[in-house]
């Protein structure tokens, strides 16, 4: 059989050859939600007809394959794969072209091929997990029948050197097409595009060592294709459109000269590689083929006049020499102009009254300009390292003066640790954020690329970091990440983690990364913000800007997660199947010092004053910081200050004339868990007459959570009966709100709304107290199984003891109806009087009721959507009507 | 090499015509379908003719009888439904595995008996693998164009099951056929492939789409040449079409696969175009005529007959076949 006819030929509804007379085969990169914030956004929202308009205009512009890539950590990518591929499959005008299935993710790349009538392309497959690995997905894209893209990446990394790439290339093919038998024609090399002229020694041979790879693989492995992302190559001068076309298609145009077949190319980024402007085509030939040793940076210089930008001369010179002094810094730093930086520096050193000063103060100045410059994309990454240079140099002359005094030495503002996690090679990203963050003073601990996280953990200790920088551009490094940030919590470290890459995003950030770290998770989305996080971080008080941080974030991730659309939930009976265990034979159950019930009546509410958190009630008057940070903030410290000392007065005169009643029930009760998710509490020291027990009925968490990780009810934390454990619970109600209302309408009466506002706000602030004092004097008195406890008010506010208070209508147990057994249980209206409105809401309002589990390992969660399922079997065990039940719990109910 | 790869060097090989066209000269009752054996089983029957392979299997091995005294080097097995997704009509998906397993026995002794009384002319049995009745490239609902009656890994399933019985029966080679969605043809051939690696055997495979009309595309809207890029990543015994067109009007779309494959070709197209009742009424002389022309043409491998062919148009064929050389390999980019 005649077998010459070795040319890549794929399909959609109509078929593409490639034959050495093809042109260059264009693949249209719009449908990739990685690399078009409109697809993403398109895809994230659903409007899939709009999406499918984007791979319309792809094909109508000329595309002859369209890449298909839904890698988003937010995103099901294989359900968006799936779905995408099918409503195209329907429109002849763009199914006509082959598909690219780009992931890197085997399992959508699977689904998609599952769908694809057509012969497609698999974007990629790598020697990176190894060579069974490899071989085991490439029979699979040939019996699926798929040519595919093989990236030239292996179990060390990615090739980015010529041998590395004709190497890793080498041995891939060999597999192939010996072990695998694949069709050599199918087999699609791409050996990696980097940028050029990035100011790094390192990559200065990127553009060429990819041709003469290139062109090696065309000449010495038969039949096999090239391509490849040109847009990379350019991307040091994002910003600057008029090099960056240039770049792009004189790269391509030479790496088409030496064999590059198909790439994806992003038409509107390419300047017609003869309308090139011949003096700018030979600064970025020179570059591209690294012909001279300053090739970059005479780049960069031409660069500036093509931006329109007109060179400076003489008399402009003269024009910004003579600036104030802050704005020669400033010129010099962003103008990366080394010239009169000494001089400058010096003279700002003399009018300093240390030099440090200089650093922190007109340097930084400087560097926040180039930040936000860079930031906004109108600097670009050569132009920052060469800011670095002229801010080195600058620090270089101060260091000898900031050592001779006494006081000081030429510290780092702090030390941060940045590595691109586990699995992810890609660094460019990172070592903005690091050249960008050394400028500004930080001392950077780079741990490069593929960094276990054991290692990044290792460091982080032994160096004494004081900001965590993990960085990624791959999907599959957002589970890194999360991995990274429950090593970090597992192992104790309380160190900022800074969250960065292309794929990395606030939602996933919030939502998957920072609940499983303790301390501040920051998502940075660009090079310039960092150095304001970072100082916001590390500056002294750094406890508002955290706090701001950890609200602001857990805010955006019940925003996204109460959003919505399309969520998995597990049926209630799977959910059960799914509980938290607690090894009940290895837990040691501490029985209640005083079981029964207890009534507090007339405390003595000026004890109150430590357990008071304060910051709540600034924020009740619009005020955001953590007290006592607060009161000496910039903005609203004056304010806080202010509102602080009239809110003190205010307090004495209810001290003295205690016009505040302060009161408390709470009762401790032996209690089992029964049928999963009820709690049976056994009332035979309660006031309950007419039944031996009660039962609270506890509410379980149905989102399909990720394997490992259990479907929370409260009633986990109690031990279920059947393990013949006698376990106990406790509730509570506590009111500090008897006087309130009398004491509102007086100030109301006397055109006081300050005042009217200030008791209600200050009484809310003493329940809270309260709730804290009790829920102490109760763990380490009346329970009694943390006798030992000795925490500060601060920890107690941060709630660093063991056992939790949860209270119905909070998001571990929104169900309110749970008040009225407590109510029952411990007779609170009759004893101490407050009340349940008909929405049970407690009256006086500054009250606060609960549970207490006294379990070390109760936690608090939130409940999030449950579906009809538990709603039927939770109304059945309430005995309510299913409407009833829907009316209390509708906020809880998923829509599905 | 196995048999039939030899043998296709040698000469233009033969395959049966219609089987449905066949069985309707019966005249089967609802009884008949049913047989003693499922005389009481709750679904209607009748129209079921794999289930003859069960019930009726003299009439089957009658029919196979028939093609190869026609001339015929291969007959199909009747098994053109045998999947569980086709067979869930019937409420018989239980019954797959055995329908396969007997209709390649049937059809595999019969050419048996014939191969003895001639060995220099072997006769050989392909499996015959259907569309099944529903589409994974295509939604039935216009409302909902992404929606999907059947996926891939269903299809995977069901077919490896077909396949393995088909083998077990004894089947020569197999022959997906009559596709009219090519994403079902490469779920059957992803299922051929692991049984294959699973039992560590080769089996001879034949491909056959459909050009549903003079659009000259599938009915999944592939153009021949993208049907034919979207088969070939498995070797194939013969690439080809039949069904839906008559000789007359596949040539050019034979033409066109015999230009580009490297595999060798076959069609078995119907006789003629259905007159204005849904009869065929092409005769064996006119069809003789149309496929001596992709014979003149060395277009063709195998050739043989779907809709509205009987023994009479597979005799036809076969008398002119033997004049002429088979297709020869030679393909342009």
């Amino acid at each position: 059989m005649s077998k010459k006819n070795k040319y890549l030929t794929l399909s959609g509804l109509e078929p593409l050859v490639v034959t050495p007379e093809s042109n260059f085969i264009n693949v249209g990169e719009r449908t990739n939600v990685t690399g078009s914030r409109k697809f993403l956004r398109l895809i994230k929202e659903e409007k899939y007809s709009e999406a499918i308009d984007v791979a319309r205009d792809q094909v109508e512009g000329g595309a002859q394959i369209i890449d298909v890539n839904m890698d988003e950590g937010m995103l099901d990518g294989k359900y968006a794969m799936v779905k995408f591929l099918n409503l195209i499959a329907s429109e002849p005008d763009i199914a006509r072209v082959p598909i690219m299935i780009d992931s890197s993710k085997w399992e959508i790349i699977e689904a998609g091929l599952q769908v694809a009538q057509g012969k497609c392309v698999v974007n990629s497959i790598s020697l990176k997990e190894g060579e069974a690995e490899f071989m085991r997905q490439a029979k699979l894209v040939k019996r699926y029948g798929a040519a595919v893209i093989v990236m030239a990446f292996d179990e060390v990394g990615q090739a980015d050197t010529y041998e590395r790439r004709i190497e890793i290339c080498e041995r891939s093919y060999r597999i192939l097409t010996e072990i695998v038998n694949f069709p050599p024609q199918d087999i699609i090399f791409d050996p990696n595009i980097f940028p050029v002229a990035t100011g790094m020694e390192e990559h200065k041979l990127n553009a060429l060592d990819f041709f003469n790879a290139t062109k090696w693989i065309r000449e010495n492995l038969p039949y096999a294709n090239v391509s490849g992302g040109v847009s990379n190559v350019s991307f040091s001068f994002r910003g600057n459109t008029v090099v960056r076309e240039a770049i792009n298609s004189a790269f391509l145009y030479h790496a088409i000269q030496h064999g590059m077949n198909l790439g994806i190319v992003n038409p509107t980024l390419l300047e017609v590689y003869d309308e090139i402007p011949k003096d700018l085509l030979e600064h970025v030939e020179d570059v591209l083929f690294n012909k001279r040793e300053d090739a970059t940076e005479r780049l960069l210089d031409f660069a500036e006049t093509v931006k329109g930008q007109k060179k400076e001369d003489e008399t402009k010179v003269l024009e910004w020499r003579s600036a104030s002094l802050q704005d020669r810094i400033t010129h010099s730093l962003v103008k990366g102009i080394d010239a009169f930086i000494v001089e400058d520096v010096e003279e700002a050193r003399q009018q300093a009254s240390k030099p440090i000063e200089v650093i922190e103060g007109n340097l930084m100045a400087g560097m926040n300009v180039v930040g936000d410059l860079f930031g906004s994309g109108k600097m670009f990454l050569p132009q920052v390292v060469k800011s670095a240079r002229v801010m080195k140099k600058a620090v270089a002359y101060l260091q000898p003066f900031i050592e001779a005094e006494k006081d000081g030495k030429a510290e780092f503002a702090g030390k941060i640790l940045m590595a691109t996690v586990k699995g992810d090679v890609h660094d460019i990203g990172k070592n903005i954020v690091s050249v960008v963050l050394g400028c500004n003073n930080y001392e950077i601990i780079d741990l490069g690329v593929m960094v276990p996280p054991e290692k990044i953990i290792e460091t982080a200790k032994q160096e004494n970091v004081d900001i965590i920088g993990l960085s990624g551009l791959i999907t599959p490094s957002l589970d890194e990440m999360v991995y990274v940030s429950k090593a970090m919590e597992k192992e104790n470290l309380d160190i900022p983690l800074i969250i960065g890459g292309a794929t990395t995003s606030k939602a996933h950030t919030s939502v998957k990364i920072a609940p499983n770290y303790n301390n501040t998770v920051v998502h940075i989305n660009d090079a310039s913000r960092a150095v304001t996080v970072v100082g916001n971080l590390l500056q002294q008080d750094s406890k508002i800007y955290k706090e701001q941080i950890r609200e602001e974030y857990d805010k955006f991730r019940e925003h996204f997660l109460t959003r919505g659309k399309r969520k998995e939930y597990l049926s209630i009976v799977d959910a059960r199947k799914n509980k938290y265990q607690i090894n009940w034979d290895e837990t040691e159950i501490v029985k209640p010092n005083e079981l029964g019930i207890q009534v507090i009546e007339d405390f003595d509410i000026t004890r109150l004053e430590d357990f008071i958190d304060w910051s709540p009630f600034f924020r009740s008057w619009d005020l955001h910081g953590k007290f006592p940070d607060i009161l000496k903030d910039n903005i609203v410290g004056e304010q806080a200050s202010e509102l602080f000392k009239d809110a003190k007065v205010l307090l004495e005169r209810i001290f003295k004339e205690k016009l505040l009643k302060a009161k408390a029930i709470f009762g401790l009760f032996p209690a089992n868990t029964i049928n999963d998710d009820d709690i049976e509490v056994s009332v035979g020291l309660s006031a309950v007459e007419d039944k031996d027990t009660l039962k609270f009925l506890t509410l379980r968490q149905q989102l399909k959570k990720r394997e490992g990780v259990p479907n929370h009810a409260l009633a986990d934390f109690i031990a279920p009966k059947e393990t013949g454990k006698q376990d106990y619970i406790g509730a509570f109600c506590v009111t500090t709100g008897f006087g309130t209302a009398e004491l509102a309408k007086e100030f109301e009466e006397n055109n006081d709304d300050y005042n009217s506002i200030m008791i209600k706000a200050l009484a809310d602030r003493l329940a809270e107290a309260f709730a804290e004092y009790l829920h102490k004097e109760v763990r380490t008195k009346h329970w009694g199984y943390a006798a030992s406890e000795d925490l500060s008010n601060e920890e107690l506010i941060k709630e660093a003891y063991k056992g939790i208070r949860p209270a119905p209508g909070y998001p571990a147990c929104p169900d309110h109806l749970e008040k009225n057994t407590i109510w029952d249980l411990l007779k609170v209206e009759e004893t101490i009087g407050v009340k349940l409105t008909e929405s049970l809401a407690m009256w006086p309002a500054a009250s606060v009721s609960g549970y207490y589990f006294g379990n070390k390992k109760a936690k608090y969660f939130g409940l999030g959507k449950i579906t009809k399922d538990q709603l039927e079997d939770y109304a059945t065990r309430r005995q309510i009507s299913i409407d009833e039940a829907e009316k209390w719990l509708s906020p809880n109910l998923a829509d599905n | 090499m196995s048999k039939i790869e030899e043998e296709i060097r040698k000469r233009i090989l033969v395959l049966d015509g219609a089987m449905g066209t066949m069985l309707q000269r019966y005249n089967f009752t609802e009884e008949d379908f049913r047989g003693e054996r499922f005389k009481d089983y709750p679904s209607p029957l009748k129209g079921n003719n794999d289930l003859l392979s069960l019930t009726q299997p003299e009439a089957i091995a009658e029919v196979h009888k028939k093609y190869f005294e026609a001339g015929a080097d291969i007959v199909e097995t009747n098994t053109f439904s045998g999947t569980t997704i086709a067979m869930a009509d019937y409420n018989m998906e239980d019954l797959v595995y055995e329908l396969n397993y007997e209709s390649a026995k049937i059809a595999k002794q019969v050419a048996e008996e014939f191969t003895k009384l001639n060995p220099k002319k072997p006769r050989f049995v392909a499996g015959s693998i259907g569309p099944t009745n529903r589409t994974a490239s295509m939604s039935p609902d216009v409302n909902r164009p992404e929606y999907r009656a059947v996926t891939f890994e269903e299809l995977r399933v069901a077919y490896k099951q077909q396949v393995e019985a088909l083998i077990d029966g004894g089947v020569d080679l197999l022959l997906v056929e009559t596709i009219f969605d090519t994403l079902n043809a490469k779920a059957a051939l992803f299922a051929i492939e692991e049984v294959k690696e699973d039992r560590n055997i080769s089996i001879p495979v034949m491909v056959s789409g459909t050009i549903t009309d003079a659009s000259g595309r599938t009915l999944s809207g592939q153009t021949v040449e993208a049907f034919l890029t979207s088969v070939s990543h498995i070797p194939l015994l013969t690439v080809g079409f039949n069904c839906a067109l008559g000789a007359e009007q596949l040539k050019p779309y034979l033409q066109r696969l015999s230009n580009k494959t490297e595999f060798f070709t076959s069609a078995h197209p119907n006789a003629g175009l259905p007159n204005a009742f849904g009869e065929y009424d092409q005769s064996p002389k006119e069809m003789q005529t149309y496929i001596e022309d992709y014979l003149k043409d060395g277009l063709i491998n195998i050739i043989g007959g779907c809709c509205g062919t009987n023994p009479e148009h597979i005799n036809a064929i076969a008398e002119v076949a033997k004049n002429y050389k088979p297709r020869t390999i030679s393909v342009t980019a």
